[in-house]
């Protein structure tokens, strides 16, 4: 077999002319010149790997770094915040010494291509995220966008989707309590499949991604390193999917939940013994990523031997070696003291562990393949100096447009013949009906700490079994109020996840955010990106609520065409005692029902003007942050103090649609009545945002609405629990029988 | 004085925590098991709890059935050990013949997360004497591979001998023959089935019941009585 000499350092100096295939890796040829000028030199073979993958848009986050930076200006103050921005994960102070980490990232275009194994390393590369902040993972939450319901792509991608998420996160152990699923065909060719994970630790034993102390051992433990999902982030994740090109699901990886279990207990071992200086989970970028942000967050550099990688396959070249995204992965930084008793763990655990380098005290990044030297750079440069881009961006010129064509000017029902078939539409149409049939293929049982889970407002798990303190959190996000209003849009996501975490009784303390947005080429969707950004980060600023870290994914869209904008937000909320949490489910006959907050004629986006009239125009409904945190103040102390039983946040399908969800989980129905000043069309399907609907037990009625009086709440009292209908009087009766046959056989019907 | 109810982890195991919790809730102690333990620790009972052990890989409790843990555990478990078998713990006892019949994947294809009605069929075994026969309780379900299959004359065989312990109701999740959510052995000290006790144990938690309390009252009862 003859060999090209191997492509060192000394070999990169002395043969400047060599043509490298920098465009074939995804990198621009300014990009290109760039490094050349870092490194004084062309690269070798094996750098090129590594800043491509690193300066990629989905590693080095090059479109969207000049607006996230409003996250960090905008901060506001918060004790909670314990790690911000730029770890693998922010970590919150939840009181009695427990932190907790959360994050949500987008597994997008890998989930398009192969549904199942896009789906299931998403969720893998999460938790790793959790792990390699010293967490215990407690739970995991998955947002998801796919195309149009009776689509019959979308038959092929959501149930590889569900079954991938299930078949991973039900093998680690990990109760799913929450998230979203929503369709329209605007995700048809590019369905959003994100994940959120949470874990708890004790303040003492956060961990952070960083390599010190000249000798310590650099050791990759967990798979062995493959061929799989080389050029993942760079190629597959960065680029907007085009049909004349080939196949790119060689790109995407596959995964090995049992592994990934084997993993976070080794890890959390490991931990326990204080056997961890630095860590770092292998995801996008794999090896390339992990050594480069290791070496360059420590004090020294690293030295790493690529031959001592253990491999999967032997033919692999160092450049394949350097950008694979093998899953199961982590690299962890040891006291040479404590090597020894780390492998032991690892063994204990049948977990592959092999020492692969050692941090020095230069400030270089070397790494050897067959004893020649093939990388030699300032770490920084390729993890953290990558290109930043200012994208142009302009409001699109049909945004006015869009705008002017008023929902609120659609034919209404006039009728209670005809509102009572269109409520039957709205809780039977795909985006209102039962999830069912979705979240029972995930285990939300597990570990044994799960107060609420989907369809309640918000996830809750407890994190101290003799105190009761619980967590809880909420993820939302509407792409077509963001579509009608970026900025706003944004801001109604964050509005209804904090609103979400207030309904079951929990305190709101901080943000993490997956950004889906089409291509940053396109000024339009540019302009939609920094809107959305800006909206999110002066709304976080006035609520108190820090965005703690988060994702962006971009090139979302098919050819010209572009995903919604869709910020989806995930608000993290504690509560001291999860005995106080309040269902969404209505408990008792008799109990008073309220509607909290104003009702305006808000019809832009909403789900009435989507399922009856597939329409998308006008404005979205009007924020008001201020009174968010009012209504959340009062749903809080309501819960603490016992005054509501149940609770249910309003948002797409407006009241009806809360009231029959309600109504059908307690099995129990609702008198309503039409307050004065609305008419019965508004009150039922009116989308304002800042509204919620309690059940009061008449004993704490009064105590109830004194509190919301003397707050400056509106509390309009506006029916009864009772019977087995919905009932709007003097407008029409459904029984909950056919409600919930209309609810809950869509989903099965189109997907089973 | 108190049992000690050892629970085992494999590679894989994910209810090990909750189970321990299930048995400390009870009254009893629980002893962490590991599977390449070579000896059983002198424990009363044991529990094989729920998870994917070896990522259910080649077929569901196939491999853990020949951890080193289980050798004294069929050895113990003939002589009269109660052994509780959970979930992947149902799987690894028909593995092991410690329980007759197999499991098959569920008939729908999917992963069933559910809280799922059962009537307690046998109320005299080690682990279900605080029930009362045809009790009707919710205990959480949540399986892949959860269809309970056997001959013929194995079936009746069991039903006529009482064996059937837990049978589903309402809803059969998983296409079980005869509805067959559990079954014990002959004497009645192995029992398996594949809904988890453990998660019904806190009115808080989970399904919001404590039906599956008595699993671990009833198996605390008889080892301090004995």
């Amino acid at each position: 077999m003859s060999r090209t000499p191997l492509d060192t350092v000394e070999h990169a100096a002395a043969t400047p002319d060599v043509e490298l295939p920098w465009a074939e890796l995804g990198l621009k040829k300014d990009e290109y010149e760039r490094v050349v000028e870092i490194l004084g030199r062309r690269p070798t073979g094996a750098e090129l790997a590594m800043y491509s993958v690193m300066w990629s848009e989905h590693c080095s986050y090059k479109s969207s770094k000049v607006h996230l930076r409003q996250f960090g200006e905008k901060a506001p103050q918060s004790d909670a915040l314990l790690v911000g921005i730029g770890e693998n994960a922010g970590v919150v102070d939840v009181g009695q010494g427990y932190a907790v980490t959360f994050k949500v990232e987008s597994h997008n275009h890998p989930s398009y291509v192969e549904p199942y194994q896009g789906a299931a390393t998403g969720v893998g590369g999460i938790v790793r995220d959790i792990i390699a902040m010293g967490a215990r993972p407690v739970a995991v939450v998955d947002p998801l966008r796919f195309g149009a319901a009776d689509h019959p792509d979308t038959k092929r991608v959501l149930p590889g989707v569900v079954a991938g998420i299930g078949g991973y996160g039900n093998c680690l152990g990990l109760p799913n309590i929450g998230g979203e699923v929503v369709f329209d065909a605007c995700y048809q060719g590019n369905p959003l499949v994100n994940a959120g994970a949470i874990g708890v630790m004790r303040h003492e034993d956060i961990h952070l991604a960083k390599a010190s102390g000249a000798g310590n051992k650099v050791i990759l433990y967990g798979a062995r390193t493959g061929g799989d999902g080389i050029g993942g982030a760079s190629i597959l994740a960065s680029e907007t999917f085009d049909d004349a090109k080939p196949s790119k699901r060689p790109a995407v990886q596959v995964g090995d939940p049992f592994q990934e279990k084997l993993l976070i207990e080794c890890t959390l071992e490991a931990f326990a013994e204080k056997l961890v200086v630095g860590i770092q989970d292998l995801g996008a970028a794999g090896l390339s990523c992990a050594t480069s942000e290791l070496a360059s967050n420590g004090s020294g550099g690293m030295r790493v031997t690529l031959d001592d990688v253990p491999l999967r396959d032997s033919t692999l070249s160092p450049e394949e070696i350097l950008m694979s995204e093998s899953q199961e992965r982590m690299c962890a930084v040891v006291e040479p003291e404590k090597v020894d008793r780390f492998l032991e763990i690892c063994d204990k655990w049948d977990v592959i562990a092999t020492v692969i380098g050692e941090v020095t005290d230069g400030d270089r990044l070397e790494i050897y393949w067959h004893g020649g030297k093939i990388v030699d750079v300032d770490p920084r440069t390729v993890a953290h100096d990558g290109p930043v881009y200012e994208r142009p961006y302009a409001r699109p010129d049909w945004q006015d447009a869009l705008q002017a064509d008023d929902a609120n000017k659609l034919p209404r029902p006039a009728t209670g013949e005809e509102l009572k078939d269109q409520v039957l539409k709205l809780v039977s149409s795909p985006n209102q009906a039962s999830k069912k049939w979705i979240t029972s293929q995930y285990d939300h049982f597990v570990q044994g700490n799960t107060v609420l889970a989907q369809p309640e407002d918000s996830g809750m798990i407890r994190i101290d079994e003799e105190s009761g303190l619980g967590v809880a959190i909420a993820t939302d996000g509407n792409g077509r109020y963001a579509k009608l209003d970026p900025y706003a849009g944004a801001q109604l996501a964050l509005s209804e996840a904090y609103r979400n975490v207030a309904t079951t009784g929990a305190k709101p303390l901080a943000v993490s955010d997956c950004l889906n947005f089409g291509s940053p080429e396109d000024p339009a969707v540019m302009w939609q990106f920094a809107e959305a950004i800006r909206g999110l980060a002066d709304a976080c600023q006035q609520l108190g609520t820090p965005v703690t870290g988060g994702n962006v994914s971009l090139y979302n869209q098919t050819g010209e065409v572009a995903i919604h904008p869709t910020p989806v937000v995930a608000v993290l909320g504690v509560i001291d005692d999860v005995a106080r949490r309040t269902p969404v489910a209505f408990g008792e006959e008799g109990q008073l029902l309220y509607l909290l907050g104003d009702t305006r004629e808000e019809f832009g986006g909403s789900a009435w003007s989507q399922v009856i009239h597939d329409h998308l125009g006008g404005l979205p409904p009007k924020v008001d942050l201020e009174r968010e945190r009012l209504l959340a103040e009062i749903l809080i102390s309501a819960s603490r103090d016992g005054m509501i039983d149940a609770a249910h946040d309003l948002s797409d399908g407006g009241l009806i649609q809360a009231v029959v969800e309600s109504a059908l989980l307690g099995d129990k129905g609702a008198r309503l009545v039409v307050p004065d000043g609305l008419d019965a069309f508004t009150f039922l399907f009116s989308e304002s945002a800042g509204r919620a609907v309690v059940a009061v037990p008449r004993s704490e009625e009064l105590r109830f609405t004194d509190m919301c009086g003397a707050r400056g709440l509106p509390a309009t009292r506006i029916g009864v629990v009772d019977g087995d209908t919905v009932d709007v009087q003097g407008e029409f009766a459904l029984p909950l029988t056919e409600l919930r046959t209309a609810h809950e056989e869509t989903i099965p019907a189109l997907l089973a | 004085m108190t049992a000690r109810i050892g629970v085992v982890t494999f590679p894989g195991s994910l209810d090990d925590r909750d189970t321990q919790r299930a048995i400390r809730l009870a009254g009893a102690e629980p002893v962490a098991l590991w599977h390449k333990d070579k000896d059983l620790h002198q424990v009363d009972a044991v529990v094989l709890c729920g998870g994917f052990s070896y990522g259910d890989y080649l077929r569901a409790g196939a491999i853990a059935r020949f951890s080193p843990v289980m050798e004294p555990l069929i050895e113990q478990a003939k002589a009269g050990l109660p052994v509780l078998g959970i979930c992947n713990g149902f799987q690894i006892l028909t593995e092991a013949h410690l329980l007759p019949g197999a499991m098959l994947g569920n008939d729908h294809l999917h992963f069933i997360c559910r809280d799922q009605k059962l009537r307690v069929e046998n109320a005299d075994t080690a682990w279900t004497t605080d029930y009362s026969a045809g009790q009707e309780i919710h205990i959480p379900l949540k399986n892949m591979d959860g269809r309970y299959v056997a001959d013929e004359y194995t079936l009746d065989k069991l039903e006529a001998e009482g064996r059937v312990a837990f049978r589903y109701l309402d809803l059969n999740p998983n296409g079980s023959l005869r509805d067959i959510a559990g079954i014990s052995n002959e004497a009645g000290n192995v029992v398996g089935l594949m809904p988890h006790p453990e998660h019904a144990v806190e009115p808080l938690i989970g399904s919001g019941r404590t039906d599956g309390l008595p699993f671990f009252t009833s198996i605390l009862k008889k080892l301090v009585n004995a």
